[in-house]
């Protein structure tokens, strides 16, 4: 593990212990799950995440891409299909979500930050507008098919964990991740060595869609509703922290997926100990904030000291 | 100038004698470019041998950088005729000269900061295994990197350093060794030695010579600093307005008689211009 890597260790751990001093059910197997559950969503967007920022661009659209892929698997369901096929049929719309967010920015060069609000937005609406504003039940909700997709206690945490071993073996282990990490960079010389970089980006945003919309079907499923209420920025941004916050570089070239998932662990236990030690709802985002920038001061902060004794 | 004066200038075996016409690796006949009204060649003619280092000067606008970029496939040529190995040639793009072992080496266009030098060194050519997946076969492009920079004496303490952590030289050195790798069998370097060390440029110089002399790569060098190209090159190239003026072994001339010919035809144009103001 990395030095940078080791440092959201350390905050998350005394994260830990405060709340475990500070409330004796946080560590009840209840709350371990109700934390492993919110640790879900963030990390797989953050893992999506720390590719599109290893490339040198951003995904603001995946927190409405995890809010609307239960409705598109609603839809589905709805007209008649079968609900395998309605995840798979709403999995095929995430992938081509992203890739249309690739395509716009790599071809129309638009900024990826304004091509994936705009397409976080247009989703939102989408939702808003099929679903006449009104909450719907989930499918799926019963039988062994429950357990795997969302409704087993460990479920979602179980595939968040499968993703991060498959993004981490494909940023790190394989011909594509170097391609990812080159053409984040520097852009000139990996095109001038002939990876095609646009490519590049363009799987790497159908990637993250398609891994947001995943677990955005879960949870649905697990929760067993869904209310077309929210934009999805709330649900984005934390895997943006999830990524940084773990040391990946927002500029671009450098990513760890490691971090990412230990970000979101921070992020999780976060959420969960505020929500636990009863936190005024109108503290909570003071808090959470503060504790963001906490963790991000002490990670460069703590990385220069490191330097300074190497040297 | 004697040699003394200048140590700089090393001498280099003769070639002319030995070589026969097939050594020539690469061959230009009347070339020339123009862009809207600018001439920017007017029809070079030059060659360049296996294993030769030949040095290009010339003032900014007389035509180096436009020639180099003919020669890598950058621009098309408006007239003349560009040989490699003696068959005649066109090139529509970087590629398609690079296909026939013509490479351009820039220093800091050419590495990726986060990977390591292996990862470097086998840019877009990586080893995979298993198949269709593209897993990496990092231990085998560590082992051949290595093997590799031993080869040609390129000194890296650490094949999984980033190349972020390494000099320019040294950057500069797996820039050119990446391209020699590929089979490039032309390089066309611009500038290697700018901005280095005395430590740093012996490496370079060192591994320029060891190519060209052991392993036959031919090179084209740009630099406007003539202490750099006499220690580079084997001969150099004056292109002034758009063609080769002066054409000499860089052991049979000297850094003064270059200044000379460069000053003289500054005069020159000098001359003429206020000639043209009188009238």
């Amino acid at each position: 593990m990395q030095q940078r890597e080791l440092t959201v260790v350390l905050v998350t751990l005394f994260v830990i212990i405060y709340f475990g001093i500070a409330n004796s059910a946080f560590y009840t197997t209840a709350n371990i799950i109700t934390i492993a559950q919110y640790i879900a969503s963030f990390a797989v967007i953050g893992f999506g995440e720390v590719l599109i920022l290893v490339l040198g661009e951003i995904d603001l659209s995946a927190g409405a891409v995890y809010l609307s892929s239960p409705w598109f698997m609603y839809f589905f369901w709805t007209s008649g299909m079968p609900i395998g096929w309605a995840i798979v049929a709403s999995m095929a719309c995430c992938a081509g979500i992203g890739m249309i967010n690739g395509l716009i920015t790599v071809w129309l060069n638009v900024s990826s930050l304004i091509v994936t609000l705009a397409v976080n937005y247009a989703l939102f609406g989408i939702v808003l507008i099929e679903s006449n504003d009104i909450q719907v039940d989930m499918p799926g909700q019963t039988g062994h098919f429950s357990i795997i997709f969302g409704v087993g206690a460990w479920s979602t945490i179980l595939w968040a964990a499968g993703m991060m071993l498959v993004i981490w073996a494909l940023l790190k282990r394989t011909r594509f991740g170097l391609h990812i990490t080159a053409t984040g960079g520097n852009p000139l010389a990996a095109a001038e060595s002939g990876i095609r970089v646009r490519r590049v980006k363009v799987w790497c945003f159908i990637i993250i869609s398609s891994a947001s919309g995943l677990i955005g079907m879960l949870d649905a499923i697990r929760i067993g509703s869904v209310n077309p209420g929210s934009s999805g920025l709330d649900t984005v941004l934390p895997g943006i922290v999830a990524a940084v916050v773990g040391g990946t570089a927002l500029t671009g070239g450098r990513g760890t997926i490691v971090g990412a998932a230990l970000g979101a662990i921070f992020l999780g236990v976060l959420e969960d100990g505020f929500n636990l030690i009863g936190v005024n709802a109108n503290w909570f985002y003071l808090a959470e904030g503060v504790m963001i920038l906490v963790a991000m001061v002490a990670n460069i902060q703590l990385r220069t000291v490191a330097r300074k004794f190497r040297r | 100038m004697t040699e003394a004066e200048s140590p700089l200038v090393e001498a280099s075996p003769t070639r002319d004698a030995t070589l026969a016409a097939s050594d020539v690796v690469l061959e230009t006949v009347g070339l020339t470019k123009r862009f809207g009204a600018v001439v920017a060649l007017r029809g070079i003619d030059m060659h360049l041998r296996r294993g030769e280092v030949l040095g290009l000067v010339g003032d900014n606008g007389a035509g180096k950088s436009t020639l180099v970029k003919i020669l890598c496939g950058f621009h098309p040529p408006d007239t003349g005729k560009i040989y490699v190995e003696g068959k005649e040639v066109s090139f529509r793009s970087v590629a398609d000269a690079r296909g026939l072992g013509i490479e351009t080496v820039y220093q800091d266009l050419a590495l990726v900061p986060q990977l390591t030098v292996a990862q470097n060194l086998f840019l877009n050519r990586e080893l995979t295994m298993f198949g269709g997946v593209g897993w990496l076969s990092a231990g085998k492009m560590r082992k051949l990197a290595k093997s590799y920079l031993e080869d040609i004496k390129v000194e890296i303490p650490d094949i999984d350093a980033e190349a972020e952590s390494l000099s320019g030289g040294q950057r500069q050195a797996i820039a050119v060794a990446r391209a020699t790798r590929q089979n490039a069998k032309i390089l066309l370097l611009d500038e290697p030695l700018a901005a280095m060390g005395a430590r740093e440029s012996a490496l370079i110089v060192d591994l320029v010579k060891d190519l060209s002399r052991n392993r036959g790569v031919s090179m084209i060098v740009i630099d406007h600093n003539y202490t750099h190209l006499f220690e580079l090159c084997d001969r150099l190239n004056v292109i002034q307005q758009g063609h080769i003026a002066y054409d000499q072994q860089v052991k049979d001339t000297s850094v003064e008689e270059l200044t000379n010919l460069m000053v003289s035809a500054y005069r020159r144009e000098l001359a003429a211009g206020q000639q043209l103001l009188e009238q």
